[in-house]
């Protein structure tokens, strides 16, 4: 049953993707309906009113989402069953090779990341109609957005189906392509063309490593299902070139640093909802693919791999966090935040491989738990965020931090939304994004329990930058929220912005929003859920989580940690009231007076007089300097004699990537050199090339022989 | 029962922070020789300020209102789970000490956007600058607790105290470096000197006080006794994981008032430290903030450091 949702779901949204073919086929569809309907007058006026010119738009937009919300639905029911029944689901379809039919496999592990495309999925449906409407008068055609959009959510889906590899490349391939157009969708921009190219191009570099990381595997089991993989004993050699190919190709899909060039460029390309489906779902899907190749797939782990997981996701961390902190582009600012939360799932499962090659396997599971959780929460904040980005967008047609402000009295309900996401994002508690953190605060605790003092000694510090972190998110999502929505409006548009119209727009992001409290006040029954993931996965799950009750966590052992989020909150409520009692029932009433805000005096304060965005951020670039390429020149116009009197001022700053001089420059000027040097053997003469294929053909023939 | 002795701990707690800021004072007007204002004075202040009606800036909006009771009930709340006279309270159970910090990380998000709300340069100015102080802090922090948790094998911190009283007197090298690593980042986050200074009147040197500089009346007193509540608990924090000796064990009315007599001396003797720093000290400019918390950070680092090579065993 649970496969037949998910096949639903995936169904669904292909059906979608089809369906936004006939955008532009109003006319034909009308015939089609004339001719076919003619006996059934009623249903031939009702299809009438729906294929006429006024009513045509709106009625396909909204059941292109309605499709992909149908498949949101069914992917988290199919999940849901899969889940609570704790079983294992496996088929066969006949596609593929003929020799190799397409073997499916719907067990926890899939089950639970479909649970995450299908959150998202819903919430996006709901917040797609409202958003395209713009793009309907635009250059682009909708069919193009929705027949990608399909594709792309039914190859992400058909990933975490697979059960070989063949098929498994198919469908990332898949999910890989479609997203390229989506990326290029508005590709008049040359910078989005850009964007989409240098995504195409690591699309295809992860890929290669992801086929060869397979074909280890492939050669040492001789099959390509996923079982055949799983019954073969690598040696520690081969096993470790699996992995690192695995680690760059499903890394490269993640956004780990060094690998993470094209997310920030990439991800504000495409369109919002699109974006967040990117951000919060695809990235994930990679995590999927890494998980599901170290844990499942190769049979033992080594605690050097954990180390290399553990310090790329703490450079990712902290390198996502204070680029994230440099962007004034509200969507680039949120896709560099992405390198940072994937960063953080890549500590926890680091931590998990150390303590899995160690032997700790209660502690090892702790931390899948931890990455996978952290793997939701980031997706329902992170989607709650792009689409509160999109909505701000659609209605000011501003991305630049630098132009809002004052937005929480123009769009009260947006802002209070907005906000649960910066909160939940910030990792604060009681919400979401807190309590994953946590579990990964308590797995890096549990150090003691390993043998090498080296480790001992590394773990703890890569937890103090992730507390690093975790404090420059904070610091960044004040400065998201306080630029964006708080203060004075910075440009007219804005000032004259009102709520979005389409209710739609808010119900999407509210709806993420319910889940981001809810799973931080409630974490328990999502752990207990997880247990069984982990149970499949490695065979081993937290038996201590819920000793004190369901209201309660801990991880490891009731002495150990607990925390009980729902008490936290209900604390924070009650103190909240009584100090508002006690303030209403002295006075019988709580009044402020609204005055002018403090000028020192002088008078005249506007909005240009408040802190900046770039201003806010300037401590964390000065301290963190190194780590930054900063272009920051002051240009000074002046006359007068020996130019005593300056005329104009301009500053210039430049934040770019440090990666982009120290890896990807020195790459791509290598790979030139070396076409440049493979060319000479290419003359343009045709008697050369005939020439070449002789001698290959004879060498070929030599070598059978 | 037990859930009943940990809220009139809580009721003890933050009702006797001011009595901590009055005793800092008087100390700091001794050393600086000035005349103090009695003890009582800053309960004096917060009744004048609760009774005041707040102004509030035209472009503020509800998170301005809101965040002096959000920031008070965070700080409650952290006040409520750390054993003040007695372990084995229930409260403990609740949150853990990283959720501790988690706490303070949440009060002061909220009043680095309501630094924002009005829309003005200070207070734009004293919210980047304290979420700067404040993330630098974050990782000495809990470098610090971390070696306090590994060592107790738990971030209970009832659970922590207890295994410091069980083992006795012992020096620990990990626990002298995270001692003073905390108390550096005691000074930096409850605002003193020489990272910021509570009593300044020069804008440009503020930085908790310029995010709530706009702050008046009811909202001011509920920001100032937190802040009051923070420095307690710092103290408390301090005083209990380090020296816990003569906290309550059991709930006899014996024992908890000398939980309570020893606690009083114990916070008496740090303020007087802290005091002696604050006069001694002159504040640093902003940018030497970073190299004074990576020390705090270093410091801590050492802990661990030690805590790891010295005093594992297998």
């Amino acid at each position: 049953m649970s496969l037949f949702f998910a096949y639903l779901s995936v169904v669904a949204a292909l059906v979608s993707g089809l369906a936004a073919l006939a955008t532009d086929k109003r006319s034909e569809l009308d015939r089609l309906a004339t001719s076919l309907l003619r006996r059934w007058p009623k249903l031939h006026a009702r299809a009438q009113c729906v294929f006429s010119a006024t009513h045509y738009a709106e009625y396909h937009r909204n059941s292109l989402f309605i499709l992909l919300g149908v498949s949101g639905v069914s992917a988290v029911l199919a999940s849901a069953m899969a889940l609570f029944s704790g079983s294992v689901v496996t088929d066969t379809l006949p596609f593929g090779l003929p020799w190799l039919h397409w073997h499916i496999r719907f067990d926890a592990l899939s089950a639970f990341f479909y649970l995450i495309i299908g959150l998202v999925l819903v919430a996006v449906s709901l917040f797609g109609p409202g958003y395209v409407r713009e793009f309907e008068h635009g250059k682009h055609s909708l069919s193009v957005l929705g027949f990608f959009t399909g594709l792309f959510v039914a190859g992400m889906e058909l990933v975490l189906l697979a059960d070989d590899a063949f098929f498994f490349v198919i469908a990332w391939e898949l999910m890989s392509v479609s997203s390229y157009f989506l990326v290029a969708f508005q590709h008049e921009q040359a910078s989005n063309r850009r964007a989409a190219f240098l995504y195409l191009l690591m699309a295809v570099i992860g890929a290669i490593s992801i086929i060869l990381a397979y074909g280890v595997l492939a050669g040492f089991s001789g099959g390509l299902t996923f079982d055949q993989f799983r019954s073969v004993k690598l040696t520690p050699v081969w096993a470790s070139v699996a992995f690192v190919l695995a680690l760059i190709g499903f890394g490269m899909k993640a956004g780990l640093v060094p690998f993470h060039a094209w997310l920030p460029e990439a991800h504000p390309a495409a369109p919002s909802h699109i974006s967040a489906l990117m951000s919060g779902v695809m990235l994930k899907v990679a995590v999927y693919g890494f998980i599901r190749f170290t844990f499942d797939l190769l049979d033992e782990v080594y605690w050097q791999w954990g180390l290399v997981a553990l310090l790329l996701g703490t450079a990712s961390a902290v390198l996502g966090i204070l680029y994230a902190m440099q962007q004034q582009n509200l969507k680039r600012l949120l896709a560099y935040s992405s390198v940072e939360n994937i960063g953080i799932i890549f500590i926890a499962l680091g931590l998990a491989l150390i303590f899995f090659s160690s032997g700790q396997a209660r502690l090892g599971t702790l931390g899948i738990i931890a990455a996978l959780m952290h793997c939701l929460n980031h997706a329902l904040f992170k989607s709650l965020l792009f689409l509160g980005a999109g909505a701000i967008l659609h209605n000011t047609h501003e991305q630049s931090l630098e132009n809002m402000g004052g937005l929480i009295h123009r769009m009260p309900k947006l802002s209070g939304i907005f906000l649960i996401g910066c909160l939940s994002i910030s990792a604060l508690p009681p919400f979401n994004g807190f309590v994953s953190e946590w579990l990964i605060f308590q797995t890096a605790l549990q150090t003691g329990n390993l043998d090498s003092g080296v480790i001992r000694s590394l773990i703890p510090t890569a937890s103090a930058v992730l507390a690093l972190t975790s404090a420059l998110a904070a610091g960044c999502f004040v400065n998201v929220y306080g630029v964006a929505f708080l203060g004075l409006p910075r440009s007219k548009h804005v000032a004259s912005c009102h709520e979005v119209s389409h209710q739609g727009m808010l119900v999407g992001p509210a709806f993420l929003a319910v889940f981001c409290v809810l799973f931080g006040v409630f974490p328990t029954p999502l752990i207990e859920t997880l247990n069984v993931v982990t149970g499949q996965l490695v065979g081993s799950t937290l038996p201590q989580v819920s000793a004190l009750g369901w209201l309660w966590v801990s991880p490891v052992a009731k002495e150990v940690a607990s925390y009980s989020p729902f008490l936290v909150l209900l604390g924070i409520l009650v103190t909240v009231s009584a100090c508002y009692q006690v303030f209403y029932l002295r006075s019988g009433r709580l009044e402020s007076r609204r005055a002018d805000t403090w000028d020192c005096g002088f008078g005249g304060l506007n909005a240009r007089m408040q802190y900046t965005s770039t201003g806010f951020v300037m401590p964390f670039r000065r301290i963190f300097q190194p780590v930054f390429d900063i272009d920051e020149r002051i240009e000074e116009q002046k006359s007068g004699p020996d130019g005593f009197h300056t005329q104009r001022l301009r500053y210039h700053l430049h934040v770019s990537d440090i990666s982009w001089g120290y890896v990807y420059q020195p790459v791509a000027r290598s790979v030139l050199g070396l076409s440049r040097w493979v060319s000479r053997i290419q003359t343009g003469n045709i008697r050369t090339y005939l020439a070449y294929s002789f001698f290959t053909l004879l060498i070929l023939l030599w070598g059978i022989s | 029962m037990a859930w009943l002795l940990a809220l009139l701990q809580t009721l003890l707690f933050i009702a006797s922070a001011p009595i901590l800021a009055g005793w800092l004072k008087k100390v700091k007007c001794r050393l600086q020789n000035r005349r103090a204002p009695s003890l009582f004075q800053p309960y004096r202040d917060l009744r004048k300020l609760w009774r005041k009606e707040p102004v509030v800036a035209h472009p503020a909006s509800w998170i301005f209102k809101a965040t002096p009771y959000i920031v008070l009930s965070t700080t409650v709340l952290t006040a409520s789970i750390i054993p003040l006279i007695a372990v084995n309270l229930p409260t403990a159970k609740v949150a853990d000490v990283v959720v501790l910090i988690g706490f303070f990380a949440l009060g002061r998000f909220f009043l680095a956007l309501a630094g924002m709300d009005i829309g003005t340069a200070f207070g734009g100015m004293g919210s980047s600058r304290e979420m700067m102080v404040s993330s630098l802090a974050e990782p000495a922090m809990l470098m610090a607790v971390f070696t306090l948790a590994m060592s107790a094998s738990t971030t209970n911190l009832s659970e922590a105290m207890k295994y410091v009283l069980d083992t006795g007197l012992v020096l620990r090298p990990s626990f002298v470096f995270a001692m003073l690593g905390l108390m550096l980042v005691a000074v930096a986050e409850t605002g003193r000197i020489p990272v910021d200074n509570p009593t300044t009147h020069l804008e440009l040197t503020m930085i908790h006080e310029a995010m709530i500089l706009e702050y008046s009346g009811r909202h001011l007193g509920l920001i100032e006794w937190a802040s009051q509540i923070k420095l307690m608990i710092y103290g408390v924090l301090i005083v209990n994981i380090f020296f816990p000796w003569g906290i309550a064990q059991d709930f006899s009315l014996r024992s908890l008032g000398v939980g309570a007599l020893s606690l009083g001396l114990k916070l008496i003797g740090l303020t007087v430290l802290l005091g002696l720093s604050e006069v001694i000290l002159a504040k640093m400019r902003v940018f030497r903030v970073q190299e004074y918390l990576s020390f705090a950070y270093l410091l801590t680092l050492l802990g661990m450091l030690s805590h790891i090579i010295l005093e594992i065993q297998h």
